[in-house]
């Protein structure tokens, strides 16, 4: 029979919703720019799933047994190699963890040698993370299976975003119309980035607040309101974000000195005060305290979400996990 | 044998001459040319069936002698930057370089020697003896002369051989690991990024140093708004500078850069539109002197990386005049302004013996066809390698022949 459409037949309809199939119609996650609203909420609402599962004493439901997921990281890291292994192994799968020492890329491979080798091996899910802005995109174009961006140079760090906004999620009830201060080294932080885009892309009001050597050229033509003073940047905020400061940028003369600048970018409570009540304070970790924020902030129960942070990390890779493979478990679907 | 080109379009900047008539060329060199010359009976007749008929293609910089890509460019004359595997920084380089391409068919070739030893920035090269030996002009290429006193020096040196002094315009500090233009896309990207004052700073402080030495000084690639108006201020108080800018810079704006295009990686970097706007106007008004195509072949092995680690560079050498031409017919700017860029400029700033249409002169001559219409196919280049950023660009203006002393080197099929 011949597949062609005659002009009598009907019109072709999908006889699934969304048409595309997914509700994440991709097949890597690279990152969180022009990311769609409902892809961000579906994969937020699966995420909230397994938060629940994770609190519960059996923790793994092994959907995904049988696949393989590579987490191949050529920068160090522990938190989010962490959560990447566990959220693959909570979902049944077979997981290989990877650090630079260990691959031949010091031995002078190149990154789609590495992809060459990696994709013979068949694996179903490749969690990545580099040094480079753009390397893991340059990655997924040769590899066959899904690519997980842990993190890529300055650009990006989707998983990171994804977590930080099912936390204010799960605090506030809804991202849209918050207030959310991102402060600290924005110019080298692809924490950053993924959060402005996605945050923008789900109606948050979004401020960065820095001092100019850490603020990115044009940076206001990415949708966000730019501030230099503290008080100013948090007056009326519900959420603050802190970045970690990394101790090298007084070399490149981008600060005089930590004393300086947790003088007038740390986040004590004096600060705060300039937000409102119920503000929510987050950071990605790992914490300077007595940098970038001040012990007492960061213990609040009440106001810190930093903890929530790491544990809503492992759902949300769990989530991302669990979508991309999802064409790899046809009918099984949970 | 005397060769007659007829029924073509003569085109000569150095003197406005725009005439259809046929030229002469005997024994490699231009024996008559004009409207109404009698063509000796047993002349070997090419008929160029109205096209132009122009001296040959200067290209002031590339990175490699890629012969049959200059040759299917219409480029007759190609400069050697001296960033070789063996650095040009020495006579016995330079005349090696010399005579590969002297006595032979093939495109002409002459060095640019280097400014500093090793290209480092700190003591100078011997730029009389290479300037005897046939080096042309003297530059650190990939680099500014960075520190003021050497570069003062080379100047002062460099000025009593009449020597031409290069000068890369970028502030080294400035621009320091940057790969991208400082501008929204390479904050998005997350790239490190190098601010167009980098450009305007390096050539505003040399062109004091050329007042001060009084040597005369050429800037290789100007990218950005702010270094064409530095250099049109510059000009503009009788200091002895030109500049040159590439085709790239004149189509291409950040945005090319845009899911990390390592194709489109150069240096400088690709810029703002705005800054692309002031490049075409600073072309048409006179302050660029001349186009060249910084023909850098670079094979994937070092173009599919990351954008940081990625080499920068593009081939340029077949699409030089194409990509040139496309200003005349946007009307940005007219033919003869373009084609005087591409010959009689650069001949008159090296001293070369081409570069315009004179009786006696060598006969280095392109033929091209202004209108007719091509996609440019990187698979197709005849360039070592095809690291272009304008694949499947379509394109108006095609040679049709290249000569060389005289001798056919090169004729599109059509």
């Amino acid at each position: 029979m011949s597949t062609h459409l005659t002009e009598q037949a009907p019109y072709p309809r999908a006889d699934v919703f969304p048409p595309s199939g997914s509700l994440f119609p991709h097949k890597h996650l690279l990152g969180t720019w022009n990311m769609d609203p409902t892809s961000i909420k579906f994969l937020l609402d699966i995420a909230d799933r397994y938060v629940e599962q994770n609190r519960q004493a059996k923790k793994t439901t092994p959907i995904c047994a049988g696949l393989t997921q590579i987490n191949l990281f050529f920068e160090n890291s522990t938190r989010t190699l962490m959560s990447f292994e566990i959220a693959g192994k909570r979902l049944g799968m077979d997981t290989i963890s990877m650090s630079t020492g260990s691959s031949s890329i010091k031995k002078g491979e190149t990154l789609l040698d590495t992809a060459d080798t990696l994709n013979a091996m068949h694996p179903d899910a490749l969690v990545v993370r580099h040094a480079d802005s753009g390397a893991v995109k340059l990655l997924s174009e040769k590899m066959d299976c899904a690519v997980l961006n842990a993190g890529d140079g300055r650009s990006e760090h989707p998983t990171q975003a994804l977590l930080d906004a099912l936390t204010i999620r799960r605090r506030k009830g809804k991202i849209h119309g918050q207030t959310i201060v991102i402060s600290g080294d924005i110019a080298h932080s692809r924490v950053a980035r993924s959060n402005i885009y996605l945050l923008n892309a789900m109606g948050a009001r979004v401020r960065l607040v820095a001092p100019p050597t850490l603020l990115p050229k044009d940076v206001d033509r990415l949708g966000v309101e730019v501030y230099h003073r503290m008080d100013e940047g948090l007056d009326g905020a519900d959420v603050v974000m802190m970045l970690r400061l990394q101790q090298e940028r007084m070399q490149g003369a981008f600060l005089p000195s930590l004393r300086e600048y947790y003088r007038f970018w740390g986040l004590t409570s004096e600060k705060l005060s300039y937000a409102k009540d119920d503000v929510l304070v987050m950071h990605p970790g790992p914490m300077n305290r007595g940098v970038e924020i001040a012990s007492d902030i960061a213990d609040d129960l009440d106001r810190s979400a930093i903890r929530e942070q790491v544990e809503m990390g492992v759902a949300v890779r769990m989530a991302c996990l669990d979508v991309l493979t999802r064409h790899l478990r046809e009918g099984s679907k949970t | 044998m005397i060769k007659a080109f007829i029924n073509a379009r003569l085109i000569d900047p150095a003197t406005d001459l725009d005439i259809h008539g046929s030229l002469l060329v005997e024994n490699e060199r231009i024996q008559a040319f004009g409207a109404n010359i009698d063509i000796p009976a047993d002349a070997d007749t090419v008929d160029c069936e109205g096209r132009i008929l122009c001296p040959g293609l200067i290209d002031m910089r590339v990175h490699s002698v890629d012969v049959a890509a200059a040759l299917a460019g219409g480029v007759t004359t190609v400069i050697l930057q001296p960033d070789q595997t063996t650095i040009i920084d020495s006579d016995p380089i330079v005349e090696r370089i010399r005579s590969r391409s002297v006595g032979s068919d093939t495109v002409s070739v002459y060095p640019m020697g280097a400014a500093t030893q090793d290209l480092a920035g700190l003591q100078l090269a011997e730029i009389g003896q290479m300037k005897q030996s046939g080096a042309v002009a003297f530059t650190d290429c990939r680099k500014a002369t960075s520190d003021s006193q050497v570069a003062r020096r080379l100047m002062e040196y460099a000025g009593y051989f009449d020597a031409l002094i290069v000068q890369f315009p970028e502030d080294k500090s400035l621009a320091a690991d940057g790969v991208a233009h400082e501008g929204e896309v390479a904050s998005r990207l997350g790239l490190e990024a190098i601010p167009s004052a980098a450009e305007a700073i390096q050539i505003d402080r040399d062109v004091r140093l050329s007042e001060l030495t009084g040597t005369r000084l050429h800037f290789a690639l100007v990218s950005s708004r702010e270094g064409v108006e530095a250099i049109r201020a510059a000009k503009k108080r009788g200091a002895k500078v030109t500049c040159s800018t590439a085709p790239h810079y004149l189509h291409l704006n950040e945005n090319a850069v845009e899911g990390y295009r390592t194709f489109a990686k150069v240096s400088p970097p690709l810029r703002a539109e705005e800054d692309r706007l002031a490049l075409i106007e600073g072309l048409a008004d006179g302050t660029i002197d001349t186009l060249v195509s910084d023909h850098d072949p670079r094979s994937v092995d070092v173009k599919r990386l990351p954008f940081g680690q990625a080499a920068p560079g593009v081939v340029g050498l077949e699409t030089l005049l194409a990509l040139s031409l496309s200003l005349v017919h946007s009307g940005k700017t007219n033919l003869m302004t373009i084609l005087r860029s591409l010959t009689e400029t650069p001949a008159n700033l090296l001293g070369l013996d081409t570069g315009k249409l004179e009786t006696g002169r060598y006969a280095d001559l392109t033929i091209f066809d202004p209108e007719k219409p091509w996609v440019i196919d990187a698979e197709k280049l005849m360039s070592t390698a095809k690291n272009t950023p304008f694949d499947t660009l379509p394109v108006q203006g095609q040679v049709w022949k290249t000569i060389v002393g005289g001798k056919t080197l090169f004729t599109q099929e059509t």
